[in-house]
């Protein structure tokens, strides 16, 4: 529990450790998708490699669509970019700090799809068996063109009748799973490399604006949320005014239009505060009443001089 | 259970996380229901249609009215638009701002709802198996039926025990091809929802960033002020009835003193706060008869105002009673001759 409540405050004390959590929830709700969808290739010659390469390519636009609305600091990087100048210049290596790191997280969980997706093998095996090369297994090599393309398309659906115990489609498919998993592999090193080596460079260029960049960009994400904790303070002033005042006219209101002066003693009891003089079923329905019909302006100025 | 209250808390902190809980708990009970769902085709022809687009269509509206339901603030948006004018004026930008963002709250689930649908595959086939192109996917060398026949034999392909058309097209084929085509279109539905997400959030701070921020100030503002009237309405009854509940008993005490000489028994020696708040009703009599009194004959909703402080010392309470204080005097002489 108190493990629990230590992490979760660690993610919520930064707004980039929010954005680091985010980043991976999304990553590991990729894997999460990928394995409880049930891939089910076509196994017909025209559509095994649009639904493939379609089971590949569209889940990662989702995901980095998704990375991207779930990132706060693309809504401030946007807002930013698109202000009016005003009294305060715009930094353009803020906004492009900003661009790159959104970026940079939208692109982990898309990436997680296609290595899985490629270490598996699937999509490879559906999108690919119809583009084999039939010479190069015994099974296919002495078939007629057309009936060779059903029988390819037909590949990566283990348990169709043709194909249960054919012992040339498992051949087709370890053939097209070793390249899938090698291209998977290659694409992780390449990444890891890359990004190992952009974070040990780094520091060797522009180290002093990266830090202006970083520096200003943890302000302005500070500053909006004060912005609105304050505003959301003074909404909750300005309400507490504005009803204070409308109970106030309500009972001068009152204390016009009756002749029953309320005599308040020096004594009188600390309930009789509450109260605001209004003491009477017809007084409180009209005081309702009007709260509907005639809301108070949004003006509480005079409340405020008193 | 702590862990449970911190979400909790974390939710209930801010208005807009405690929607934004309320929506994704919506999600996971939709994406729960459809698991829970047993789905039975009919497996005939006419049936197949109707059954697979109503599972398709009928739960995402159902629960689209629910998020709309489940919001708290749908009153004070139908608050807001009727009422009338009065000395305040109202901004229709405040309430369109206030109806979107319920909507887009409220299409998540739905959303949900037609995603898992489509993307397992089962509402397409059993809509659609009538459909399947046999020319190009059934067996060349299949018996010539008449068109019911083959309707009828096509319906049947969602239910494999009974189906018996595998010289027309083979059940695995059909059955394929139908899935093929339902997870297409269940991820270019994801696909088009999210991009329509993607360009309503980043479109907004590039053409109307203070209009927005005018109507979210002035939205949180009508729900804090609506919070503290019913605060302020709710200790003002309290306050009313506890005047109102003084003051009957107060006027029942009087009352008895007046009607029934009744020695109110008060030792100076014990005056003080239990004294006090027994109000005058000390036996078993009175109270029955000021419970009776409470629910027969219950006071006016209608304070007394409060009394100047009289020779008599009565103080704070009530109008001044010149009538009994009579008699009480005469009980006390009464008494004192005993």
């Amino acid at each position: 529990m108190d493990r629990f409540r230590m992490i979760f405050q660690y993610f919520q004390s930064n707004s980039e450790s929010v954005m680091n959590g985010i980043c991976g929830l999304l990553a590991l709700a990729s894997v999460k998708m990928y394995t409880s969808f049930d891939f089910s290739c076509p196994c017909l010659p025209q559509y095994n490699m649009a639904y493939g390469l379609g089971i590949m390519f569209v889940p990662p636009i989702i995901l980095f669509l998704c990375g991207l609305i779930l990132n706060r600091q693309s809504l401030m990087m946007l807002e930013e970019w698109r202000r009016p100048q005003g009294r305060r210049k715009k930094d353009p290596a803020v906004i492009r700090y900003m661009c790159s790191s959104i970026m940079q997280r939208a692109m982990v969980a898309p990436v997680v799809w296609i290595i899985v997706t490629l270490l598996d093998g699937k999509c490879l095996i559906c999108a690919f068996s119809g583009s084999m090369d039939p010479e190069k297994f015994v099974g296919f090599a002495n078939v007629s063109t057309v009936q060779v393309q059903q029988l390819l398309a037909k590949v990566p659906c283990k348990d169709d009748e043709l194909m249960r115990n054919n012992t040339s489609r498992k051949a087709v498919s370890r053939y097209l799973r070793c390249w899938s998993q090698a291209l998977g592999w290659s694409i992780l090193l390449v990444l890891i490399i890359a990004a190992f080596l952009a974070r040990w460079l780094r520091p060797c260029f522009n180290q002093a604006t990266l830090l202006q960049a970083r520096h200003w960009s943890n302000y302005m994400d500070i500053e909006q949320k004060i912005f609105e904790e304050t505003c959301c303070e003074h909404s909750r002033l300005f309400a507490h005014k504005c009803i204070l005042h409308f109970f106030e006219s309500m009972r001068q209101e009152i204390k016009l239009h009756s002749f029953s002066l309320p005599r308040e003693g020096e004594g009188a009891e600390g309930e009789k505060d509450f109260l605001q003089g209004i003491t009477d079923q017809d007084q409180v329905n009209k005081l309702l009443k009007t709260w509907y019909c005639e809301k108070p302006p949004l003006d509480v100025s005079q409340a405020h001089q008193r | 259970m702590d862990k449970f209250r911190m979400i909790f808390q974390f939710f209930q902190s801010n208005q807009e996380s405690f929607m934004n809980g309320i929506c994704g708990i919506m999600a996971l009970a939709s994406t729960q229901m459809y698991s829970a769902f047993d789905f039975n085709c009919p497996c005939l022809p006419h049936y197949n249609l109707a059954y697979g687009l109503g599972i398709l269509l009928v739960p995402p509206f159902i629960l689209f009215l629910l998020g709309f339901v489940l919001n708290n603030n749908i009153s004070m948006l139908a608050e807001e638009w009727r009422r009338p004018q009065g000395q305040r004026g109202k901004d229709p930008a405040v309430l369109r701002y206030m109806f979107c963002s319920m909507a887009q709250r409220a299409m998540i689930a739905p959303a949900v709802w037609v995603s898992v649908t489509l993307l397992d595959g089962k509402c397409i086939t059993c809509a659609f198996c009538t459909s399947v192109p046999v020319d190009s996917l059934g067996n060349a060398s299949h018996p010539q039926l008449s068109q019911g026949e083959i309707q009828r034999v096509l319906a049947r392909i969602p239910c494999k025990e009974i189906y018996n058309g595998q010289q027309l097209i083979a059940n695995e084929v059909a059955v394929r091809y139908l899935r093929c085509i339902s997870q297409a279109l269940g991820w270019c539905f994801v696909l088009l929802i999210t991009t329509l997400a993607f360009l309503v959030r980043s479109l907004r701070p590039c053409f109307s960033q203070a209009a927005f921020l005018k109507s979210r100030y002035w939205s949180h503002y009508i729900d804090i002020e609506r919070k503290l009237f019913d605060e302020t309405c709710a200790e003002h009854a309290r306050s009313f009835a506890k005047v109102c509940i003084q003051q009957f008993f107060e006027g029942m005490s009087t009352d008895l003193v007046a009607a029934h000489c009744h020695l109110p028994r008060k030792a100076p020696a014990d005056a003080g706060e239990a004294a006090e708040k027994l109000l005058g009703i000390t036996d078993q009599g009175t109270m029955n008869m000021a419970l009776k009194s409470w629910h027969r004959c219950k006071p006016p909703l209608h304070l007394h105002p409060p009394a100047l402080p009289t020779e008599n010392g009565w103080a704070g309470e009530g109008q001044p009673p010149t009538h009994p204080s009579v008699p009480r005097r005469e009980t006390a002489a009464y008494y004192s001759w005993v």
